[in-house]
């Protein structure tokens, strides 16, 4: 919408017109995602998670309000009303593991839609503000799903919720009073439970929201493509329908089979037994770990073990894990490169790689026990993890020399498609 | 007929009286607004049943000399142990330089009773419930209690000696009512 | 600015974890039980898999090592009587089992507490009125209730087989403080290797209607089936439903790949 050649939205029905009239959303959706908003013509599977973020957020939400008629939010019961959903509700099964393992999938989904923002560079002007307002939007998954996982008010809900709300204790003098206030109680219990389910409601569509303004926001630019290089001309987009609607589907497609191969061969795969164990506040699980999305930032938090200037060895903890995810709001001033993508960029690409493998080593090491070697590869992996953002990144941007780069996203789609230029025997 | 000058002072007058009035009107709805807010966020605090839970009694003529038990109060676990006096002779032998967060045995029983060690079972890292009460349970390197979430171990005084935690386990408020039962709180 | 400062943040972070790693011993307290600890072993059953379906009759076999035996001890608190139609009852044989059990009800007359006769909407009836009981009578341990136990442990229905046929005599070599205290039973599939429950199954403990025979292994078997019913009754039909779903999104996802292809046939991307 923002390209002088974007096509403009001319109804035809006198319904639409009266409609365009009064109240403009018509128009607004054929702006925002049909005809009239131009995409880059080379956009490549990765650019397919935003919209399958959008999907599993509404899965969740149709869900979750279909769970919600009947999950009662009562310590006495709550265990047994999900379990009256498993088995007595009709076709309530299905729901559960649907809502438990959509949580899942969103994860996933998201995970790999920030992991395409780092290598190209999604996150440079001019899109600050879409990948500040995505950071804000990862922070209230993260806040919705744990909150999710209380309840059903097992085992792992209980101490999930203990553990979680601990983090709060570490605060200097008002940690603890700060904590009774979160839970309202001294251990989580009824009202914890009740302000749980109360929020977990809520936020979803606090989501969805902060999710129109952060489609909102990339409108204003558009949207980046694989070579980084800025939109020039009407020959470098397609319009977003039916062009990305028609891609959007298929990666759908891909999605769902994905997401229902989980939910109806393995519902568990990625739970815990433990939260088939109803909740207990006298007797902790031998080895609790929290969801696999949170796993990373888990291992960062076990990694601090030191009292190190007048902060103690908890406190460390607490402040490293939420930096971890605080400094992605600075990330778009750390990293100084005029560059975008990873593709022209041969020494970020590197360092990019290994993060993505520390990531996974994070995520291992937060589900081990406190035991060597765990600790120290989770210690070793914290500081690559920092070193990475906090020292690599604005040193890399610094001194890298970047590949030549085509002119034009035109120009670096018809190189690919030239034969003399193709790496394979004549491409196809 | 007002001079000129008159007639300004008169303005200045009236724009600073109708200036205050505004920041009066919306001082006001300010002041309103957070008496609004502090009720709504005072709400979320443990309400008056939950606080209410406050007092529990323990009988504790059953535990015998190298047992604890494990009860509640205020739906925390909290551990009863009757230590032995080698036990006690461990506690007492550490250097108060080499603890965390430097208490006495002492300080951590009552005067002639030094043989009941009254804890919560609440593990000062994030707060989980240590094992070592139990029969069979680990009691961790230096024979109190052990926390299997990130490994923190306690000593037979509970005080922190390894591990992330920070503080030694908390002692409640509590009182010998007689020589076999315990209030706590 | 943000530059220099996140540098001295990174450079924090980065000096608290380099001095953790040099204060955190490299070697780990040796675990000695964990060596004599053993990993369930496998079960295979007609649940099992892709294309999984009940053993009818070993359902019902187990459910009667779980009356029999189990039930002296352990809840179900999560199965009616009525469900069991999925194994194969019909509904006269539901009410005349369900009739079979007392349950918990207040006298119509004096509103005292009583019991009754119990019906299909009743769900099985505990062992013990409450935790304090049912810890009084064993020990001071309490008996889980069985209705998830194969969901709620690590390896699952591996793990109930293994533990009910894994009672042995403690190895020689098993240190003095991992032997078992009075009132626990060595079995090396259990976390802590010792146990509060007894072994419960011995040959021709019970004897079954289908005539087949009784060993331990077999009740372990048949036992571990149905609480792999009782866990999660609706599995059978979640796979079902599984497939159908699967292979319709595969036709809806080569029609949309096709239909992508279409649109952008005329475009080089
Ligand atoms: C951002 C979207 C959402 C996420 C990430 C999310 C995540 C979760 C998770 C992880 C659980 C625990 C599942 C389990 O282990 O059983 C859960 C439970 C639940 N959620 Fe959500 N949820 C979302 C939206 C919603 C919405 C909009 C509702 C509507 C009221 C809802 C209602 C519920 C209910 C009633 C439960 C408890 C039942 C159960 O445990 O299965 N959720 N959620
Ligand atoms: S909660 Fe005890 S060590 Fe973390």
């Amino acid at each position: 919408m923002s390209f002088p050649w974007a096509k403009p939205y001319e109804p035809t029905h006198p319904l639409m017109k009266w409609m365009d009239e009064k109240l403009p959303i018509p128009r607004l959706v054929y702006n925002a995602t049909g005809p009239g908003y131009p995409v880059p013509r080379n956009l490549n599977y990765f650019w397919n998670f935003g919209v399958l973020a959008g999907a599993a957020l509404m899965i969740q939400i149709i869900t979750g309000i279909v769970l919600a008629m009947h999950y009662a939010a009562n310590a006495g019961v709550a265990f047994n009303s999900v379990e009256h959903i498993m088995r007595d509700v009709n076709a309530g099964w299905f729901i559960r593991y649907a809502h438990m393992n959509g949580a899942s999938m969103f994860f996933i989904v998201v995970y790999l839609h920030i992991f395409r923002g780092l290598y190209y560079g999604s996150y440079k002007a001019p899109r600050e503000m879409v990948w500040l307002l995505g950071v804000v939007i990862f922070l209230l998954m993260m806040a919705t799903a744990f909150m999710g996982y209380v309840l059903p008010w097992g085992q792992m809900s209980f101490w999930g919720a203990q553990v979680i709300t601990g983090f709060f204790s570490a605060i200097p003098l008002v940690g603890e009073p700060v904590r009774q206030w979160l839970l309202g109680g001294f251990v989580p219990d009824n009202a914890t439970l009740n302000r749980f389910f109360s929020l977990h409601y809520l936020l979803p569509f606090v989501i969805l929201g902060v999710i129109i303004l952060h489609i909102w926001a990339l409108h204003i630019p558009g949207s980046n493509n694989p070579t980084g290089i800025e939109v020039k001309d009407e020959q470098d987009t397609v319009p977003f329908h039916p062009y990305y609607t028609a891609k959007d589907g298929f990666g759908l497609g891909i999605f769902l089979l994905v997401f229902v191969a989980l939910t109806f061969f393995s519902p568990n795969l990625l739970g815990h037994p433990d939260n088939y164990i109803p909740a207990n506040s006298l007797s902790t699980p031998a080895h609790i770990v929290p969801e696999w999305y949170f796993l990373p930032f888990y291992a960062i938090l076990k990694a601090f073990t030191f009292n190190f200037l007048w902060i103690d060895a908890k406190l460390w903890g607490v402040i490293a894990m939420f930096a971890s995810i605080a400094l992605l709001f600075f990330l778009p001033w750390l990293d100084s490169s005029p560059v975008k993508s990873s593709t022209y960029r041969p020494l970020y690409r590197i360092f990019f790689w290994i993060l993505v493998v520390d990531v996974f080593l994070l995520g291992w090491c937060g589900m081990q026990p406190a035991e060597q070697p765990w600790v120290i590869l989770s210690q070793i992996g914290a500081i690559y993890y920092f070193a990475h953002f906090l020292v690599i990144l604005p040193i890399v941007s610094r001194i890298e020399r970047p590949l030549p780069m085509p002119n034009s996203i035109t120009e670096a789609v018809l190189a690919k498609h030239a034969p003399d230029t193709a790496s394979g025997p004549a491409a196809a | 007929m007002a001079s000129e000058s008159e007639l300004n002072a008169g303005i200045e007058d009236g724009v600073r009286r109708r200036d205050f009035i505004n920041i009066a009107a919306v001082s006001f709805a300010g002041v309103g607004a957070v008496a609004v807010v502090l009720p709504l966020v005072n709400q979320m605090n443990p309400s008056a049943d939950v606080l209410a839970l406050s007092t529990t009694e323990i009988d504790i003529s059953a535990i015998q000399p190298g047992q604890a038990i494990k009860t509640s109060w205020r739906k925390q676990p909290v551990f009863v142990r009757n230590l032995v006096a080698k036990e006690i002779a461990e506690a007492k032998a550490v250097p108060l330089g080499d603890l965390r967060d430097p208490e006495t045995i002492d300080q951590r029983t009552k005067a002639g009773k030094e043989n009941w060690l009254i804890t919560l079972g609440v593990c000062t890292h994030l707060g989980c419930v240590p094992l070592g009460a139990a029969e069979g349970e680990s009691r961790g390197d230096f024979g109190g209690y052990f926390c299997p979430c990130h490994g923190s171990h306690y000593d037979t005084a509970a005080r922190i000696r390894k591990g992330p935690a920070p503080k030694n386990l908390v002692v409640p408020p509590y009182e010998f009512t007689s020589d076999t039962v315990v209030t706590i709180g | 600015m943000v530059r220099p400062l996140g540098f001295l943040v990174g450079l924090g972070f980065i000096t608290a974890l380099v001095l953790a790693i040099f204060t955190t011993p490299l070697s780990n307290e040796e675990n000695v039980a964990l060596s004599f600890h053993k990993h369930p072993r496998h079960l295979k059953l007609a649940s099992d898999g892709l294309v999984p379906h009940w053993d009818k009759a070993q359902l019902q076999r187990g459910m009667q090592v779980y009356k029999e035996v189990c039930s002296a001890c352990h809840s179900l608190n999560l199965v009616a009587f009525r469900n069991i139609e999925d194994l194969g009852y019909t509904e006269g044989q539901v009410k005349t089992f369900a009739k079979g059990f007392q349950v918990p009800s207040i006298n119509p007359d004096t509103g005292e507490v009583a019991t009754r006769d119990g019906a299909p909407s009743d769900h099985f009836p505990a062992p013990y009125l409450n935790e304090v009981a049912a810890r009084a009578a064993n020990n001071n341990a309490l008996p889980p209730d069985l209705s998830l136990i194969t969901k709620a442990r690590e390896g699952g229905k591996n793990y109930v087989y293994s533990l009910l046929t894994g009672y042995q005599n403690p190895p020689a070599n098993l240190p003095a403080e991992l032997r078992p205290s009075t009132g626990l039973h060595y079995n090396p599939y259990f976390a802590n290797l010792n146990l509060a429950m007894a072994k419960p199954l011995s040959d021709n403990q019970v004897t079954y209607a289908d005539g087949t025979k009784a060993s331990v292994d077999q009740m372990a078997k048949d036992v571990s089936a149905f609480l792999v019913w009782t866990a999660e009754p609706k599995l059978v039909t979640r796979v079902q439903v599984g497939w159908a779903t699967f292979f319709f999104l595969l036709i809806f996802t080569v029609l949309a790949y096709l239909s992508y292809r279409n649109i952008w046939a005329d475009k080089k991307h």
